[in-house]
């Protein structure tokens, strides 16, 4: 549980899925011990729900950056002259 | 006052002096095949879908036509105002004795200026490597944070939104507002594409401006525009104008999309692609999960039967199985050897029996013995007035020999 294992709820997406792809490849490769594998399939049935749960609730963020026009305006037309 | 003469050559009329007129100018070289610029006024927009209009100047105008089918194709917007250059051939009108030009392509005034422009700006970029094709890097699969510079207002932004909510909700959109259009676009563009990259939180950036004139696109032809998109660390993907519009920003882009629309499809995946990704996967941790199990029960099962090859327990078993067959066989040879012995037994007694003297004496035999008890087998042994016993089948008597033979050297039997 310690360890780098993020707590999944906070996960987005990408995060998720990408320790579920990790997790499958440790599994296929099947070194591990019974009571490890047991583990790694658990988290990776969370992840996966915690994966299916964000793509249902998905919803478009927008933020806009703030940026000065005018300095890089300035800038560009020094760089050009 | 001019007096004409008697004979005078004879007149055309006018229509074969029109016709004449007509037939030179349709074999100029020029006239056939020129660029005329000048100003669009007076259009009309008949019914019959031709476009009709005088160009002008200063100092001169000259009648102007679009046929229906040239006029369907046109790019550019015929309005009073405009200032364009016609491309077309010269002839009469000759109803009218009307010269005009029959318009076969307008272009904004400039523009062949404009396009001499663009190909040196990318003869010297290309020079210089800008859209070199190994420059360009590769669209991240999941952009989990997407930059836009767009116009805050156009439809264009509007067309992305949409698009993303659609494929890729997931995603988190930073958009940087830049003019699109006029004299402070392009710095306006260029400074929205590295303050995007000077944030550094995009995973790629959409540079996109809805459909218009080249005049319209023209700020996606500047030289800083272009450089911004090359320099930028975060990979670009342009959706300018329509299909067949094709800027210096596209070249340097690291994905050209024919659209804003088009752009934000190719920087992301489809959420229904996601979904069956996701799917795909599930079932590849179930799978996975359940060979690491059945490995496992195998390996059990393999060494469950061989420790039962070396379990002592078999051993005794075998071991009872053997003795089970050594003590069925010694009984069995034991009671062979007794049927022997009893058969042999029985064959000497059967000769015992027939050699029992009694046998003899129930056959009627008589054993005859001297007082010594030994028996007398022949005269010889008996003497004169001797006593002997004589035995018989149910007893014995006594009786003294009377007769006895004057001869004794025969052998007569008892």
């Amino acid at each position: 549980m310690s360890k780098s294992e993020t707590a999944i709820e906070k996960m987005n997406y990408e995060q998720a899925y990408s320790e579920l792809e990790l997790i499958v490849t440790q599994l296929e490769t099947g070194q591990l011990p019974l009571e490890e594998s047991l583990r790694l399939f658990e988290r990776g049935q969370q992840l996966v729900r915690r994966c299916a749960e964000l793509l249902e609730k998905a919803e478009l963020r927008i933020q806009q950056l703030a940026f000065p026009i005018e300095e890089p305006l300035d800038k560009v037309d020094e760089d050009i002259a | 006052m001019f007096q004409t003469s008697l004979f005078q050559p004879n007149s055309l009329s006018v229509s074969e002096l029109t016709r004449y007129l007509r037939q030179l100018m349709e074999s100029d070289e020029i006239l056939r095949d020129i660029w005329v610029r000048g100003e669009i006024s007076n259009v009309s927009r008949p019914s019959s879908g031709h476009i009709y209009f005088t160009l002008k100047d200063a100092g001169a105008a000259l009648k102007g036509v679009i046929w229906r089918s040239t006029a369907l194709k046109l790019r550019v917007p015929i309005e009073s105002g405009m200032a364009v250059e016609a491309h077309g051939y010269l002839s009469i009108y000759e109803r009218d004795g009307q010269y005009q030009i029959y318009v076969d392509a307008i272009r904004f005034s400039g523009e062949g200026y404009l396009y001499q422009e663009f190909l040196r700006l990318k003869a010297r970029l290309e020079a210089e490597g800008l859209f070199e094709e190994d420059r360009k890097k590769p669209i991240p699969i999941f952009p989990h944070t997407i930059g836009i510079v767009t116009s805050a207002t156009g439809a264009a932004l509007q067309d992305m939104l949409n698009t993303l909510q659609k494929r890729f909700p997931l995603a988190l959109v930073i958009l940087a507002p830049a003019a699109v259009q006029g004299d402070e676009a392009p710095p306006a563009i260029s400074g929205a594409i590295k303050a995007l990259n000077r944030q550094g939180k995009a995973d790629v950036i959409l540079v996109a401006r809805g459909g218009g004139s080249l005049e319209d696109l023209w700020a996606f032809n500047d030289e800083r525009v272009v450089r911004a998109i090359a320099d930028s660390v975060i990979p670009v993907v342009t959706g300018i104008g329509h299909e067949t519009d094709f800027t210096l920003a596209d070249f340097a882009a690291d994905l050209r999309a024919p659209t804003p629309t088009g752009a934000a499809v190719l920087a992301t995946p489809d959420v229904a692609d996601i979904r069956r990704t996701l799917a795909v996967t599930e079932r590849n941790l179930t799978t996975a999960f359940e060979e690491v199990v059945a490995v496992r029960v195998q390996a059990l099962e393999n060494y469950r039967v061989q420790i039962d090859h070396l379990s002592p327990l078999r051993q005794i078993q075998n071991d009872r199985q053997r003795l089970d067959q050594i003590s069925q066989s010694l009984q069995l040879s034991l009671a062979r050897t007794l049927q022997l012995h009893h058969s042999t037994l029985n064959g000497i007694q059967n000769r015992l029996l027939s050699l029992n003297p009694q046998a003899v004496l129930d056959r009627g035999y008589a054993i005859v013995s001297g007082s010594d008890q030994k028996i007398k087998r022949t005269i010889k042994d008996i003497s004169p007035d001797e006593w002997l016993n004589i035995r018989l089948r149910d007893g014995s008597v006594t009786a003294q020999v009377q007769n006895y033979p004057e001869t004794t050297s025969g052998n007569a039997a008892g």
